[in-house]
């Protein structure tokens, strides 16, 4: 009786983990079909900037918000810390530092996965549910090429941007706290911040980090949202999905970027 | 019936193998013909429709649409058959994030490089010829059930197809705007020289607009003929189903366990 108890387990065990890894080849398929079937986003370059505009312009305000409140907290944290060692005029490095390679895309990416990637799973989920995507096809015209393939370019255009004007609104919370608010020096302020973030190791790996995240998120967003099932409670589960698989996916991600980035060579 | 643009041989399918849905049905749509596809909800014709659109690949059996096999067909000559095709799917499936003009235009768009002017004009007439073109700059969620679904018939005749395909048209609608679909299927048919599939329970009004019936139960064929052959026939499903009586050999009950014995294991 245990003995087929445990068989069962290992059974229900093993289709889970094999149902998991289908599913990531189907996923992997869909990738590669989007990228093949991109001509029409790329080509008729609108219907992407259209998705750009509800991914990321529909984004600014809680990327920008965010970041204005998290440079806020490090410019408080920062000094506390630095003061204790005398070296607070180093406080403009340190927000930016931290801003520019980790919060600014991870921090963003997990506020673009719940804004932006949710959106585009739901939206696409819905679509499914109410034949919209089934009538395209029967229109002779690709979902995946008109409906899928512009979603997710605009949502590897905008994450960078949006990461990078995040990192530049946590830098003016980081100066509004620091030096208009506790008095840290400007001057020391912005010039050790010039003198200490190096463009190819800072602000590139930074850039490249929102890069992946981007492609990562939206991704997932618009898979999750071609595969519901369609139906109210299919686009709900989908929808949280999303959210949940590239909160972890970019958590995961900064940690393997970050170690092939800062280790070793740029000890400053 | 020598010109046919639907020709079914003996086709079978089922989703897996041991539900089969369709059990070779056979069946022949001559040109310029509006015919019916009549059944219980369950009965395997909306799945016909969707083998004659392409959307599902028949398990044997073969069906010939416009002259081409559909079976194994995908990709571009997939889709190139279905340029000449329109369907108005069960609650139209408009494409919510469009306006009505933008809807209709959308084929044309897709699949022309005609001018804008030239498009415009398009999609006025094909709105006129639903009654609709007051309604052009109207958003989806702003029409009725029934206008939803006069402007979905507008797009799927956008393409002057030459075989367009109903599922469940009528489902929904009042009385008024029952009436006005019906119309419209009947008189596009006539004026684009169309042939029509129109797979609904609706019988009385079905039969009014059709030149020929197939009534369908439980994935095959029971009866076909005209109208007239249908209202006269002594068939006891097609009786049952003509004249919506509750019992007959469709059982009201659905297979159960003898109901003393339920009811005593109940108590038990």
């Amino acid at each position: 009786m245990a003995e087929g108890g445990r068989l069962r387990l290992f059974e229900r065990l093993g289709a889970a983990v094999t149902a998991r890894i289908w599913r990531l080849g189907f996923a992997s398929r869909f990738f590669g079909y989007m990228l093949l079937h991109s001509g029409t986003a790329l080509r008729r370059f609108q219907l992407t900037i259209r998705e750009i505009y509800f991914a990321g312009v529909l984004s600014l305000i809680i990327i920008l918000v965010s970041g204005l409140f998290v440079g806020m907290v490090l410019g408080l944290q920062g000094y506390e810390t630095l003061q204790r060692y005398g070296s607070s005029e180093a406080l403009g490095v340190l927000v930016a530092l931290s801003l520019v390679r980790e919060l600014g895309p991870v921090v963003a990416g997990l506020l673009f996965a719940s804004r932006a990637g949710s959106a585009i799973t739901a939206e696409i989920g819905l679509m499914k549910a109410t034949e919209q995507i089934a009538a395209m096809e029967m229109m002779a015209v690709d979902p995946i090429a008109r409906v899928v393939a512009p979603r997710f370019w605009a949502g590897v255009v905008s994450m960078p941007l949006l990461a990078a004007l995040f990192s530049a609104m946590g830098i003016f919370g980081g100066y509004l706290v620091g030096v208009k608010l506790i008095g840290v020096d400007e001057g020391a302020f912005w010039s050790q911040m010039q003198a200490s973030v190096d463009v190819r190791e800072d602000i590139l790996n930074g850039v490249i980090k929102s890069v992946v995240f981007g492609i990562a998120v939206t991704w997932i967003a618009v898979f999750e949202g071609y595969d519901a099932q369609p139906t109210a409670e299919g686009v709900s589960s989908a929808t949280t999905r999303t959210v949940v698989t590239s909160s972890l996916a970019i958590l995961a991600l900064d940690f393997v970027l970050t170690a092939l980035m800062f280790t070793g060579g740029n000890a400053r | 019936m020598t010109d046919s643009v639907v020709e079914i041989d003996r086709l079978s399918f089922g989703y897996d193998a041991a539900r089969p849905v369709l059990r070779a049905v056979s069946l022949v749509m001559p040109r310029g013909k509006v015919v019916g596809i009549m059944g219980q909800s369950g009965c395997g014709k909306t799945t016909l429709l969707r083998i004659i659109g392409g959307a599902r690949q028949a398990g044997s059996g073969t069906a010939r649409v416009l002259g081409t096999l559909v079976n194994g067909l995908h990709g571009s000559a997939l889709y190139a058959l279905r340029r000449k095709m329109g369907m108005l799917f069960q609650f139209g499936a408009l494409f919510t994030d469009m306006s009505v003009y933008d809807n209709v235009a959308f084929p044309m768009r897709e699949h022309s490089d005609l001018p804008e002017e030239l498009i415009r004009d398009l999609v006025l007439m094909k709105l006129e010829a639903v009654g609709l073109r007051g309604a052009s700059r109207l958003t989806p969620a702003e029409l009725s059930g029934g206008m939803a679904r006069r402007v979905a018939l507008a797009r799927a005749i956008a393409l002057d197809p030459q075989l367009m395909l109903y599922d469940e048209p009528f489902t929904a609608l009042d009385p008024i705007s029952f009436a006005v679909i019906a119309r419209l299927i009947r008189r596009l048919n006539d004026s684009l020289g169309a042939t029509s599939v129109i797979v609904s329970h609706d019988v009385k009004e079905c039969m009014e607009i059709v030149d020929y019936l197939y009534f369908m139960s439980d994935g095959r064929v029971v009866a076909e003929g005209t109208p007239q052959d249908m209202r006269a026939t002594a068939e006891p499903f097609v009786r049952q189903f003509v004249r919506g009586e509750t019992d007959g050999p469709i059982p009201f009950h659905y297979p159960a366990p003898g109901y003393g014995a339920d009811l005593a294991v109940a108590r038990g």
